[in-house]
């Protein structure tokens, strides 16, 4: 009997392929199932929530909201890439020299950063980290040098540590841009715009008319940043690092926390599956053993199930899925077994409970009855499988709900803590406006994750009811 | 007789489904006030507020800390007395029973409606049109496309557009709220021609023509999220529907006698389909009710689903308990005219309990 049946499960796992739409559908799983097995190796469970949840400080050198790098495809235009500038490590774009002044025990650290700026859009900020190691009153103070291709040199600021682990906000310091403009409206008279800003006026071709307008074309070529420090204490180190963010970073592009999406977008895959086939399998197994139950037995325990159906259609199911998740503040396995235990007396039990009452009548259960066969024995071994493959389509099919459902429930902030998610990133999508703002590849990157599974889903689904109920298939 | 078994059989219905609700509503209380938890909640809050009333009445400001913390506690165990919080919860939560079936929705704990008002009722009668126009109407177009055009294909199975229903159904696992973030992003981010949420332009139109005008450019979003969601696959399942009853026995009978093909499809196919097709209609309105907490949310449409979802995340029991009830008095009194209606029509109902 084994492999009578395991022939069939082969011949119906064929029919299913020769259906494009059933092979499109197993061809996208088998994908997933790769990519999630590739995200739980290369990225384990505590990292990936260590990644997702150690804030900006763990991403310091991403840009923010930047578009994934493959959008330059679609692009005439060089968009910015991040350049990094270190002093620390070792590199032709970086040199460091230390003078110390004799009998004075000071020192003056001169750090030349030097990059090629060839891109098409200005960056979208620019910061720059500074490490030194002083302690008390001798702060460092840092003169800030930007010399443009041009060879125009600028002094944008004179600057004092606050911290050891100081950090300069170039891109957005009002008394930097104070200098700048005074700087440039002595050199030509016009009246100054309003939307003038750091980035435009050390990246951009400077003139009376951008002035003006306030619309700068970037000015390509190789650009130098010289901080020169007046470090207080031979033994006192200094070290800096600029960083010139760019608008596109890495595979999927960055949140506004810095995060690169690819690790949610991997993370969410496992999870989607692991949800909606979990929820799926469980509910309909539970659900059949229920119905055959109640169809079996008859009587009062076939009307307290048929009563537990009806108050479960009364109880308000969304309502209560989000009341629990925000009250116990659950994480994503208790919510789970929340919509297991919603889900399992809902309306498939009528349908397969009839099936039920049928099958109860045919001569083969009557023959296991004859025999003195359990009621267990008979619900487990003879009616249970016989109800089984019609009912598998429609497990497939479920599935895809789950996931949505858990993306909704994340969307609407409430999923679980800890674990990147599609709809977690969806959410955040949402609450920072990026449809607004015009950051499409954020909602576009999950949302295309999403469809890419319940579509797999669903087609496979919908090819295996044609399989195994072959009366839609003439219809 | 028959009139008598009718009325029998009604009455065990309604007891049925109102002990039915009954149960539905009362684990409604256990869960939206976390089995007695939310008592915490107001109790603390309770106690802040008269803390904060006596410290600033100039009246008690003489006294000392202590004489002040002695009435503040006396005037704390008269408002819990007051408001019943003194009994444990499971007395009080048949006491929130009671109240919930008899419709005494009472006052919110926390919300108020937009015209400042705390009592339950209102706050669900000022959202229930926004809901109700989006919803029920999106339902309607919903439930009569699906059957005309399912309808339709049943006569036509086979033909090029039936196999594009076919192809397509599974979009439909798609939620409507999915679709309607595409939508903002087409229509609205992309193109500039649709609002992407709301009730109506801000400031809202003078003219009532053009407010209904600015209403209706706000519902075209989310009724095409909903529309678009359901199509396909509810287009496929109608037509399935009529397919199977158009090979039905007595239909290949009819056909033999000879009958005319329009009396066939209006006596023979329609006919008996009808029941399955009325149930779907009043369920799905009947569900419209109480709105879409999450396509709300994606264009929010200040309707019921967002009342509900604020609900929750004020911790406010009686607003939940108000709409959850409702919501189970409109479905339960649905489900008894469904099954007199029935009971009228279907001759083995009344064979059965005559």
């Amino acid at each position: 009997m084994g492999s009578a049946r395991e022939g069939k499960v082969k011949s119906i796992v064929r029919e299913a392929l020769s259906y494009k739409s059933g092979a499109a559908g197993v061809g996208i799983l088998i994908f997933l199932a790769a990519l999630s097995i590739y995200a739980v190796i290369a990225i384990p469970y505590d990292e990936a929530i260590r990644m997702w949840r150690g804030q900006e400080a763990m991403w310091l050198d991403n840009p923010r909201t930047a578009a994934p790098e493959w959008i330059q495809f679609f692009s005439v235009k060089k968009l910015p890439k991040t350049i990094v500038l270190d002093s620390r490590t070792r590199s032709p774009y970086v040199s460091k020299a230390e003078v110390e002044m004799p009998g004075l025990n000071m020192k003056k650290v001169i750090i030349e950063f030097r990059f090629v700026y060839d891109f098409d859009e200005l960056p979208s900020e620019l910061n720059i980290f500074f490490f030194s190691n002083f302690s008390g009153a001798g702060a460092p103070l840092v003169t800030i040098n930007w010399v443009k291709p041009s060879a125009e040199t600028i002094t944008m600021a004179k600057y004092g540590l606050r911290a050891p682990d100081d950090r300069l906000y170039v891109s957005i310091s009002d008394s930097i841009l104070r200098t700048l403009t005074n700087l440039y409206s002595e050199k030509y008279p016009v009246n100054t715009s309003e939307r003038l800003t750091v980035l435009k006026l050390l990246f951009g071709k400077v003139d009376g008319a951008s002035l003006e307008s306030g619309e700068f074309e970037v000015e390509k070529g190789t650009y130098r940043l010289i901080l020169e420090a007046l470090v207080f204490g031979v033994q006192t180190s200094f070290d800096a690092k600029a960083v010139v963010y760019g608008t596109i970073h890495g595979p999927a592009g960055t949140d506004h926390l810095r995060r690169p999406l690819e690790i949610a977008l991997l993370w969410g895959t496992p999870i989607a599956l692991a949800f909606g086939l979990t929820a799926s399998l469980l509910t309909t197994f539970i659900q059949l053993v229920i119905a055959t139950v109640s169809g079996w037995y008859g009587g009062w325990v076939d009307s307290l199930i048929q009563r537990i159906t009806e108050v479960n259609m009364v109880l308000p199911f969304l309502p209560f899925l989000i009341m629990i998740s925000v009250f116990y503040k659950v994480d994503i396995w208790v919510i789970l077994a929340v919509v297991i235990a919603l889900s399992i007396f809902g309306g498939g039990i009528k349908s397969t409970r009839a099936l039920v009452m049928q099958i109860k009548e045919y001569p083969y259960i009557e023959a296991a009855r004859a025999y003195g066969a359990s009621d267990f024995r008979v619900i487990l071994l003879y009616i249970i499988p016989k109800i089984l493959p019609p009912v598998i389509p429609g497990l497939v099919s479920a599935v895809p709900g789950y996931v949505f459902l858990e993306a909704a429930l994340a969307f609407l902030g409430l999923g679980d803590p800890f674990l990147p998610t599609w709809g977690k990133i969806l959410n955040d999508a949402n609450t920072n406006g990026a449809l607004y703002r015009g950051l499409y590849y954020w909602v576009l990157e999950p949302a295309a994750m999403l469809m890419l599974t319940s579509f797999a889903f669903a087609f496979l689904g919908f090819a295996l009811d044609k399989i195994v109920n072959p009366r839609l298939r003439e219809m | 007789m028959a009139v008598k078994g009718l009325v029998k059989y009604i009455a065990r219905r309604g007891i049925v489904l109102f002990i039915t609700m009954l149960i539905a509503t009362y684990l409604t209380i256990l869960v939206a006030n976390m089995g007695g938890k939310v008592d915490e909640l107001v109790k603390a809050d309770l106690r802040l507020s008269i803390q904060d009333m006596v410290n600033r009445n100039p009246a008690y400001r003489v006294l000392s800390g202590a004489e002040r913390e002695k009435i503040i506690e006396q005037i704390y165990q008269d408002e819990i007395k007051r408001l019943g919080y003194d009994q444990p919860f499971l007395i009080r939560s048949l006491a929130y029973l009671r109240d919930a079936i008899t419709l005494n929705l009472g006052r919110a704990l926390f919300m108020t409606s937009d015209t400042g008002s705390r009592l339950v009722k209102n706050i669900i009668l000022e959202r229930l049109p926004a809901t109700v126009i989006l919803f029920t109407t999106v339902t309607l177009i919903n439930f009569f496309l699906h059957l005309f055009l399912g309808l339709y294909l049943s006569r036509h199975y086979g033909s090029r557009f039936d196999k594009l229903v076919i192809s397509l159904a599974p979009t439909s696992v798609i939620p409507g709220w999915f679709y309607g973030i595409f939508l903002i992003l087409i229509f609205y981010s992309w193109l500039h021609v649709l609002p992407p949420g709301g009730f109506v332009d801000t400031p809202p139109p003078k003219d009532p023509l053009l407010y209904a005008l600015s209403v209706l450019k706000h519902m075209i979003l989310p009724m095409l999220s909903w529309i678009i969601s359901g199509f396909f696959l509810g287009v496929y399942g109608s037509r399935t529907f009529f397919l199977i009853f158009s090979t039905e026995d007595y239909v290949e009978a009819a056909k033999a006698k000879g009958l005319p093909p329009r009396l066939i499809e209006t006596r023979y196919i329609l006919r008996p389909s009808l029941p399955p097709i009325v149930t779907g209609l009043a369920l799905g309105l009947i569900g419209s009710w109480g709105g879409a907490i999450i396509t709300e949310t994606v264009f929010q449409w200040p309707g019921l689903g967002l009342v509900t979802m604020a609900a929750i995340q004020y911790f406010d029991t009686p607003v939940i308990l108000g709409i959850t009830v409702i919501y189970a008095y409109l479905l339960m009194a649905t489900v008894l005219i469904l099954d007199l209606v029935y009971g009228v029509l279907d001759p083995r109902i009344r064979v059965q309990f005559g």
